[in-house]
């Protein structure tokens, strides 16, 4: 019988130095590529050499980064069992973070979707959907827990087959010195809810493989995601795809741009940010 | 002296006069107040009005129930939950939404935490249907939504913040919160906002503990939508105990 350990010299610190350096360039199908621009999946248009950030997220698992105003975050579900749970902090001020309540009342609508902000509870836009092309997302759901998982899935543990939402952001939030309280409800994209005219919730879905969103990072970030199924989705199995993320330096909203005047909510939340950015000098 | 009283005879604790407090000549004209009374039977612990625009918390024990009076019609009771013992546990918009599959909070709904755990159920509920998508208002998205000249106006974000630091509690500890009295209806495109209440003088809504919590209340002081429908008035909130299991 072959073990793993029988696979591996290891009896002295020299065969065991050897060993590990042996393994460094394996390519897993879930993985970082570093630098960026070595990304084996360059996203179209994008010249490589202003790629900040290229990472395959397995399913259950967790990314994090924080990322320069002006950073175009660029998701993609390559299966379409992706299910990206985000949540975004003012990096300079993490107290400052994504409320879905203001998200979803400031600009009327309940739908993420192209051009809808992710608003802070501070009267300002952390960032920008810029680009969508599944509509699969939501803003009502959150994300899964403990409870939950233990409840559909026998198990949520990060390390299991089976980890919830709540305890994956509770690693990636701790590397950013944030804790539990510092975990707000989060948006979903890659799959969707509809509410009925009664208020029931109806799960509606992906919009299959290699669909893909672009938030533009309009203040300094903390990015939090974490890829795991959708709270409401139906399907008995754990079901979940792996997640591309790209992103790259591009330019925040400013007055050239047709979304920065496009309502009179949104003149002004991009007015509150490229005032909090000018006094700060970002 | 005067004293106010409710149909019972029973005369609530408030941090000002309540004469002045209920005095209809501070209100808009046809104001009408009705002070009603718990919806649940138990004796009383605590029985209180909080003023137009002012905050309010109280810790409600577990199987006790608070009932909130909607005294003067169509007044906003922005509203948070914590775990008494742990307020890292607080309560949770969506794992209510998603374990109920409904975004309306009516009677039966249990109102969970973060962690997925019923913090209250809504035992009775005088309304068709209450708020729990609209958010809180404050001074920084009164700017967003009406303009820079309402910076000066006083918000629920701002009586959550002034309670919450009672508790050793701030920004960190605001989540997305239930509005009691508010009407937020959702079109088939997705368009939301809130619209003409549909509540009236005297209208409750009571919920039982399930473990010990901190409840705080922003008795909203909005005077740009129609949550108040732009006259802030008192709430009644009255906690009484639970019947012994």
């Amino acid at each position: 019988m072959t073990t793993v350990a029988g696979q591996h010299e290891t009896d002295t610190v020299r065969s065991a130095r050897a060993d590990a350096r042996a393994q460094g360039g394996k390519v897993a199908e879930a993985m970082p590529y570093l630098p960026a621009s070595s990304t084996p999946f360059p996203p179209p248009g994008v010249s490589l050499d202003t790629l900040t950030w290229a990472e395959t997220v397995a399913a259950g698992n967790y990314a994090h980064k924080v990322v320069a105003r002006g950073t175009r975050v660029r998701l993609e579900d390559v299966t379409g069992d992706a299910c990206a749970h985000v949540l975004v902090y003012n990096a300079l001020e993490p107290w400052e973070r994504l409320n879905v309540a203001d998200t979803v009342k400031i600009p009327w609508q309940a739908y993420l979707g192209a051009g809808h902000p992710l608003l802070s509870g501070d009267g300002r836009v952390l960032a920008t959907i810029v680009a969508d092309d599944s509509g699969c997302h939501d803003a009502l759901c959150g994300t899964s827990t403990a409870q939950a998982n233990q409840a559909r899935y026998g198990g949520s543990a990060p390390q299991g087959p089976s980890p919830s939402g709540r305890e994956l952001f509770t690693l990636a939030a701790a590397k950013h010195g944030l804790a539990p309280r510092d975990l707000p409800p989060s948006v979903s994209f890659f799959k969707g809810v509809r509410v009925g005219q009664d208020g029931g919730l109806t799960f509606a879905g992906g919009a299959g493989p290699g669909t893909s969103v672009e938030l533009l990072a309009e203040l300094p970030l903390i990015i939090l995601i974490a890829n795991v199924p959708h709270p409401v989705d139906p399907r008995p199995r754990y079901t979940c795809g792996p997640l591309r993320v790209h992103a790259w330096n591009s330019r925040p909203t400013g007055p050239a741009d047709a979304r920065w005047d496009a309502s009179p909510e949104a003149l002004r939340y991009y007015l509150n940010t490229a005032d909090y950015a000018a006094a700060r000098r970002i | 002296m005067n004293t106010v009283t409710d149909a019972a005879g029973r005369t609530p604790d408030c941090p000002e006069d309540l004469k002045d407090v209920l005095d209809p000549d501070r209100y808009a004209e046809g104001t009408v107040f009705d002070l009603a009374g718990p919806l649940a039977g138990g004796e009383v612990i605590s029985d209180e009005v909080i003023p137009a625009c002012a905050p309010w918390s109280a810790v409600v024990r577990k199987g006790d129930v608070l009932t909130i009076v909607d005294v003067g019609a169509n007044q906003s009771a922005d509203c948070l939950l914590y775990n008494a013992r742990d307020t890292s546990e607080r309560y949770s918009v969506p794992d209510t939404i998603a374990w109920g599959g409904n975004i309306y909070v009516r009677t039966g709904t249990v109102l969970r935490s973060n962690e997925g755990n019923p913090l209250a159920t809504v035992i009775a509920n005088e309304i068709d249907r209450q708020d729990t998508i609209g958010g809180a208002c404050g001074k920084e998205s009164n700017t967003l939504r009406y303009g820079h000249h309402t910076a000066s106006e006083h918000g629920c974000r701002e009586n959550f913040l002034a309670e919450a630091s009672k508790y050793g509690m701030g920004a960190r500890d605001l989540v997305s919160n239930l509005n009691w009295f508010m009407n937020v209806p959702i079109e088939a495109d997705g368009t939301l906002g809130i619209v003409d209440g549909i509540s009236a003088p005297g209208k409750r809504v009571a919920f039982r503990a399930e473990t010990d919590i901190l409840v705080l209340v922003s008795n909203c002081p909005q005077m740009n939508n129609p949550c108040n429908d732009f006259n802030p008035t008192p709430l009644r909130v009255i906690v009484t105990a639970g019947k012994a299991e």
